[in-house]
């Protein structure tokens, strides 16, 4: 059979990124404190041992205050760095987009490092704003190219038509310039929400004694009690990703749908 | 809008009305530079009210940078502009009495045919219904009667043209620029939005400004054209006299066909310049026909268009002066067809021969020539520009 190989090849990658995701949820209704084949019994309780937990739930709150900060933050400068670079032409540019691109090149153990001396010779309280500062800007990266890419695509005279007939410079960007770049910035949200949400080596050194979710699991799993719970945990995060994804997903085909621009590529 | 109806383009009735109407926008010594590079170098141009004016040139001579200067996208680096009598020094864009058509339209992506066109009243402190009925008069206008719920990304190139138009037109504007409108659309609909247009403007009163490089277009449509070269206006004149008359041959070579033939000048009167050219001999140029040469213009030459000359049917009389040659290429196009004819004697001065474009309409009757027969060229001497 013509490309029988290349096809097997295909099904063989799939299964070994996706097989491991499977056995998630299978381990996580599994009765049987040990992860390991045979199963016994189908339970439940790991899903209310994890509802139960308050350190746990600690951990979450936090991950996601972390998160939805952090994202919106890298966002926001996102835009303005994107703009910036898309429109204007200043001394700099150059050094100045490289320097926001370093981070996705930098060793992430080098940066936290880095910060934390800074934050404790600045005499900074380690805390979840901490977190969300290192966040914000291992996050940057991704947000300023996602929105460079959205920028770019943008025909400059619509700005400068809604400037001609009328409207300031302000309400033009507000009135075209942000709806059709709305989904970049949702993509780079998302993008940016999903990076800060399992990212462990900033979280670990500048957190101080605030747990997050990957810190939190990555404690118990020193506990071989505990297993079956992160496995429940984990299942939870898997379908809410799915969920995540497949809402962007729906905003974004919306989006190309109303502006009649040509489908690149999305997540799904 | 207090203009009055101008009326046909063409006839002298408008072209007074227009010589008298009251200047709409008056450009004063602009400069424009961008680091050491000169956009433009000194522009001084007097644009009418409810005329048709094109700024025509070739890519990178400072037309666009200048109409953006007259919209107030471009800041000028010394001079005046000034729009119905008001320096436009301290105006931004956003509060100018100008509208603009870009050339890609500019049409809003995620808005209905209607909100594009009603953006600009936004502002405008009348009731919804109002403005609706207004939007709906502006796209009746423009020939989209019933479009407005329409999503315009689905809309073709004509169509965005004229949303754009409408959209620009709603706000009454004074001034209405117009970047090189016609320049994405195909040959056909090119063509009947260049009239399309006209009648618009006819219709609305309102000064339109256009930016085109295409000679045809600005023919078409003007009232008067500048012809740029370089960041400097070559020539302001109605079309017709720019055809006819070009001050310098640069201008000759970018509007249209011009044969050109070296001359050698014998003498000048008051009224006239005496020169010879090779094939056409001794003749006298009036000097309303006598412009600048090139620069580099190895010296004189004389010029004619295509079709100010003819091929003499054989045996024919006519009253103007003829030259004999020999036809050399025969290029048929339907309607017209060109002769290139090598004039007895053409190659008097360097020994270099230059055939000459004739251009003849194919009327029922008349036969297309064969290459190498003879042919008789018929000219008449006030069809001559001399450069020199």
């Amino acid at each position: 059979m013509k490309g029988g190989g290349l096809r097997a090849y295909a099904l063989v990658y799939l299964l070994f990124l996706y097989a491991p995701i499977l056995l998630l949820p299978i381990f996580a209704f599994n009765s049987g404190t040990i992860i390991a084949f045979p199963l016994k019994g189908v339970t439940t309780e790991w899903f209310a041992q994890m509802w139960g937990n308050a350190s746990l739930r600690r951990a979450l709150t936090n991950s996601l205050l972390i998160a939805v900060s952090s994202s919106i933050l890298a966002t926001c400068l996102g835009v303005f760095a994107a703009r910036a670079s898309t429109r204007f032409a200043f001394p700099g540019k150059g050094p100045i987009m490289g320097l926001i691109m370093l981070p996705l090149v930098l060793p992430e153990i080098i940066v936290s490092i880095s910060l934390l001396v800074v934050l404790l010779s600045l005499g900074v309280q380690l805390s979840i704003l901490t977190v969300i500062l290192g966040h914000t800007l291992i996050c940057m990266p991704y947000a300023t190219v996602i929105l460079s890419t959205a920028f770019n695509s943008l025909d400059r005279s619509l700005e400068e038509a809604a400037y001609d007939l009328g409207e300031t410079r302000i309400s033009a960007f507000r009135l075209v310039i942000l709806p059709l770049v709305m989904p970049g910035i949702i993509s780079s949200l998302l993008m940016s929400f999903t990076i800060s949400l399992d990212e462990f080596i900033i979280a670990f050194f500048l957190a101080g004694n605030e747990p997050t979710l990957p810190t939190y699991i990555f404690s118990q799993l020193r506990f071989p009690k505990q297993i079956p719970m992160i496995m429940a945990l984990g299942t939870v995060l898997v379908l809410m990703s799915i969920l995540l994804l497949t809402i962007a997903e729906y905003f974004r085909r919306r989006g190309i749908a109303k502006t009649g621009a040509k489908d690149t590529g999305g997540f799904l | 809008m207090t203009t009055q109806n101008p009326g046909p383009k063409t006839t002298a009735a408008h072209r007074a009305a227009m010589a008298g109407a009251r200047p709409m926008i008056e450009i004063r010594q602009v400069q424009k530079h961008y680091g050491d590079y000169h956009a433009l170098r000194g522009i001084d141009l007097t644009i009418r009210s409810g005329e048709f004016f094109s700024l025509l040139g070739p890519s990178g001579c400072g037309k666009t940078t200048l109409l953006r200067t007259i919209a107030g996208f471009e800041d000028i680096s010394s001079g005046v502009v000034l729009i119905d009598g008001q320096d436009m020094q301290e105006v931004p864009a956003n509060r100018r009495p100008t509208n603009m058509v870009f050339q890609s339209y500019a049409i809003f992506p995620h808005l209905t045919v209607a909100e594009n066109v009603g953006f600009g009243l936004r502002r405008d402190p009348r009731s919804r219904a109002e403005k609706a009925a207004a939007v709906e008069q502006a796209l009746e206008m423009v020939g989209l009667k019933g479009y407005g719920s329409r999503a315009s990304h689905a809309l073709s190139g004509g169509q965005r043209q004229r949303v754009a138009l409408a959209r620009a037109l709603i706000l009454k504007p004074k001034v209405l620029l117009l970047d090189e409108p016609l320049s994405a659309l195909d040959r056909k609909m090119r063509e009947q939005m260049q009239v399309e247009l006209i009648k618009l403007q006819r219709q609305v009163g309102i000064t339109f400004v256009l930016v085109t490089h295409d000679q045809e277009e600005a023919l078409v449509m003007s009232d008067r054209i500048a012809v740029m070269f370089e960041g400097q206006i070559a020539q302001m004149d109605g079309p017709e006299a720019l055809y006819a008359r070009p001050t310098s041959r640069r201008v000759a070579n970018f509007i249209g066909v011009m044969n050109f033939l070296p001359a050698r000048v014998l003498g000048e009167t008051g009224e006239a310049v005496q020169i010879e050219a090779p094939g056409l001999g001794r003749v006298d140029i009036p000097m309303a026909n006598v412009s600048r040469a090139d620069p580099g213009d190895a010296g004189p030459s004389v010029g004619f268009r295509p079709e100010a000359v003819s091929l003499l049917a054989t045996g024919a009389q006519t009253a103007n002066r003829v030259a004999g040659g020999v036809i050399d290429e025969v290029v048929y196009y339907g309607d017209m067809t060109y002769y290139d004819v090598r004039l007895d004697g053409s190659a008097g001065f360097d020994g270099q021969a230059r055939p000459v474009r004739i251009a003849m309409r194919n009327v029922f009757g008349r036969e297309v020539q064969d290459v190498g027969t003879r042919a008789n060229v018929s000219w008449s001497p006030g069809s001559l520009v001399l450069f020199r």
